[in-house]
């Protein structure tokens, strides 16, 4: 009886998260200024058991070239037996990791932006991988979730 | 049983459309408030609270337009949404509005094409373009420089068209937009007669636009070299240089995953970047640093060397965005010639 009920939920819970996630492109706003998004999402993603492994400022090599920009930094993370069990299995996926999200200034807000790694399949297409991707999204959409809603 | 019967009844009610969408304001806040902001003053996305816009346009406008989306023009199109959900987000939107919606005649409107031709080269092209593809980059875009503090429509998408009927871009003609760049024509002269003709110029490129290209491409690139990971990274340095690319980085794949110096020494990642093309991608789209910077990942195994990159004409097709897809072509082709270079 217990499973038939938590399939009813993964059931209807698959299908509602289906219609929520039908584009590549995962992006979120926050209504907090980009230093206090910026850290919510830092905070997100540990949260979510990933490790930070870096923050490319992406703003800052643009001002230095000489181009007038808002603040856009990228957000690299990801866990350690993951990263290196794919990249000697399945090295074409490396080129796609760490995990990343790019987040960027709107005036008082911030916007950040993730692939849905369901794009991966398209990279590297084994069963082994798909509660991967499958986690991954779920994950991503989880992490930009509380950075929407991040006060 | 009682138990599943009073399981299903609750599930039921939260996944029944009609029911969840009670809540214009959550559904918009899922779907659209990211591109076009919590308030509708537009991001990505164009600002769609703004009162010249929203007192102009019917419902039909803006139900039509969440469910076809712009064609090439990063709106995407909401097709898997049910009836209730678009219309309860359309009654959310029309709230910001203290007018009622207008509602305008569904007839074409008949005037000369090829007059209407002549008006919109003379009058619409400068902003609108001259296949009336739009302006370039996205909704508003307050972090760069640009020429216009709005996007200006692509008026001939069949997005567009499907969704705005001829007399709607009449009265956009005849009004303008007040607080955008497009101002009323009625005001600069131009007749009614003259109007129509430009309604039936823009009406006849309907259905004309080149569909998109279907064609599947790797997801990634793929090279391979001869020799050590020392060589092949020395040699790809050399590549990015002779390339116009400035290298930023240079770091094991494990880097910050691991203690430093236990890193796998034979998984190497090099940054590199031209800002001269970076700014001109995040002018098109802001979204794009999700393949930024720009980076080729080597891995030497069985003394071969991978040399691995994104395919970033694959990746721009998610973006819904054709200025991004041309600026992506020319991206491929420079990571293969500096891949193909440092392998040869």
């Amino acid at each position: 009886m217990k499973r038939l009920i938590l399939n009813l939920f993964a059931i209807i819970a698959a299908c509602m998260s289906i219609s929520v996630s039908a584009q590549d492109v995962m992006i979120a706003r926050s209504k907090l200024n980009f230093p206090e998004a910026m850290s919510s999402l830092q905070n997100a993603i540990i949260n979510h058991k990933y490790t930070l492994s870096r923050v490319q400022r992406i703003d800052i090599g643009l001002t230095k070239a000489g181009f007038k920009t808002d603040l856009y930094r990228v957000v690299f993370f990801g866990k350690q037996k993951e990263l290196k069990w794919i990249s000697d299995q399945y090295p074409e996926l490396a080129a796609y990791l760490p995990l990343k999200i790019a987040i960027f200034a709107e005036r008082d807000e911030a916007v950040a932006v993730a692939l849905d790694p369901g794009h991966y399949i398209q990279v590297a297409e084994d069963a082994r991988l798909k509660d991967i991707y499958i986690r991954w999204t779920r994950d991503i959409q989880s992490i930009l979730k509380e950075f929407r809603t991040a006060e | 049983m009682r138990k599943i019967h009073n399981l299903l009844f609750i599930l039921i009610i939260f996944s029944n459309p009609v029911l969840a969408s009670d809540n214009g304001g959550v559904l918009y806040a899922q779907h659209c408030a990211a591109c076009h902001g919590d308030s509708g003053n537009g991001g990505v996305g164009v600002p769609i609270s703004l009162g010249s816009f929203l007192d102009r346009v019917p419902d039909s406008y803006l139900k039509k337009t969440i469910r076809h989306g712009r064609p090439g023009r990063v709106m995407p199109a909401f097709r898997h949404m049910s009836d209730a959900e678009v219309n309860s987000i359309v009654n959310y939107i029309r709230k910001w509005s203290s007018k009622p919606a207008p509602v305008y005649k569904t007839e074409n409107i008949t005037g000369n094409k090829k007059t209407g031709q002549k008006l919109f080269t003379q009058h619409c092209v400068s902003c609108h373009g001259v296949e009336g593809k739009g302006g370039k980059g996205t909704g508003v875009t307050f972090s760069r420089v640009r020429s216009l503090p709005i996007i200006a429509p692509a008026l001939m998408n069949d997005g567009f068209l499907a969704s705005a009927s001829d007399s709607m871009i009449k009265d956009t003609i005849v009004h303008g937009r007040v607080g955008t760049p497009m101002s009323s024509f009625a005001k600069q002269g131009l007749s009614d007669q003259q109007v129509n003709d430009i309604v039936s110029f823009i009406r006849s490129k309907q259905g004309k636009n080149k569909k998109a290209s279907t064609e599947i491409l790797p997801a990634n690139l793929m090279y391979e070299a001869d020799g050590t990971i020392e060589e092949a990274l020395e040699a790809v340095k050399k590549a990015i240089v002779g390339a116009n690319f400035r290298v930023i980085r240079v770091q094991h794949f494990e880097d910050a995953y691991v203690e430093k110096g236990k890193e796998d020494s034979k998984k190497i990642i090099i940054y590199f970047c031209n800002f001269n093309m970076l700014y001109k991608a995040l002018a098109i789209d802001p979204r794009v640093g999700l393949f930024l910077p720009c980076r080729i990942t080597l891995i030497e195994k069985k003394g071969k060397v991978k040399l691995l990159s994104i395919n970033p004409a694959t990746m721009s097709k998610k973006f819904n965005n054709d200025e991004l897809l041309k600026l992506c072509d020319e991206m491929t082709a420079l990571y293969e010639a500096i891949m193909e270079e440092a392998t040869l």
